[in-house]
């Protein structure tokens, strides 16, 4: 209770680097991610195999064809080259804010730095594939919308809703941490478990959240290459 | 007179998450109750709507939470007490 929730805790120490709880419990979650999607994705049939897919096949297609399809309405274009980003973070997340589940481990996304990690990853994909898709002078242009006046708005704009999803994020989930063990404090033991179950179900919405706001942000940024070229001269 | 800045710590922490929490209260309130109202017109449209409802839920409560990292701060990381 007395512990701050804004600063890690600190694992181990290599030299003089030390090393927070959070980030070895990411790796963690990283390796059980990469590890299951080389294992499930090891022998996928094409659709020109002569045998039907399998069992494990059909549920991961259901499942990356149902982040595709989010992927598609959301932005409305062409998701093959969104979706590794997407749905990567769709599912980080998700695992991040549920990893609590194993008993002694604290969500990485209940501290500040992964938070920021994350959305300065959706900061730095916005500006590419705004600037790829749009090129330079028509993505500097996008500012000026709708007028000229509106450019230091649209500016600050950018940087303060990055902000907000890296504190959406950390607020939700530490702050489930938080009450949980402010609970269990007080009430003592089983008392906790209806605000878990929230947890999961609020860990769940803001995994969800934070992929369709990043959605959003890119899909603002590639904005006019979606619409048919009607007075574009390019 | 550290003690009164860490007493008007405390209260602010407690005002700013108890009155933070009223505005989105109201904003979250009265945007379910549209959706809701939409989906009954429209049941076919429900998938955008809660999508949309969503994302904009979050948004709202985006508020509340800064008034929560606010408190923290003042009763974790306050500036004023060394």
């Amino acid at each position: 209770m007395s512990e701050s929730p804004l600063s890690a805790p600190v694992l181990f120490s290599i030299g003089a680097v030390d090393v927070a709880t959070p980030v070895v419990i990411t790796w963690g979650i990283m390796a059980v991610l990469v590890s299951g999607s080389w294992l499930l994705t090891r022998h996928l049939r094409g659709q020109d195999s002569m045998r039907p897919p399998s069992k494990t096949q059909a549920v991961v297609e259901l499942v990356v064809g149902a982040i595709e399809g989010q992927v598609r309405d959301t932005m409305r274009t062409e998701p093959s080259r969104y979706l590794p980003l997407i749905g990567t973070l769709l599912v980080f997340i998700l695992f991040a804010n549920w990893s609590w589940l194993v008993p002694g481990i604290e969500p990485p996304t209940a501290y500040l730095e992964t938070d920021a990690a994350m959305a300065l990853i959706v900061f730095c994909a916005t500006i590419y594939y705004g600037i790829r898709v749009q090129g330079l002078r028509r993505w500097l242009a996008g500012f000026a919308e709708p007028t000229f006046v509106m450019i230091p708005l649209n500016v600050l704009e950018t940087f303060t809703r990055t902000f907000s999803m890296l504190v959406r994020l950390f607020g939700n989930v530490m702050s489930g941490v938080f009450v949980v063990g402010v609970v269990l404090s007080l009430a003592g033991l089983l008392m906790p478990i209806p605000l878990m179950a929230l947890d999961l179900l609020t860990g769940a919405v803001q995994a969800y959240i934070f992929s369709v706001l990043a959605m959003v942000f890119i899909g603002g940024a590639i904005g006019n290459e979606r619409e048919p070229p009607t007075k574009g001269t390019e | 007179m550290m003690d009164l800045i860490q007493v008007a710590s405390v209260l602010g922490a407690a005002i700013a998450v108890g009155l933070g929490a009223v505005g989105p209260g109201l904003g979250e309130g009265h945007a379910v109750a549209a959706a809701m109202d939409a989906i009954a017109r429209q049941p076919e449209s429900a998938g955008t709507l809660s999508r949309t409802l969503f994302v904009g839920l979050a948004m709202i409560e985006t508020m509340a939470i800064y008034c929560l990292v606010i408190a923290l701060l003042l009763l974790f990381a306050n500036p004023f007490i060394h």
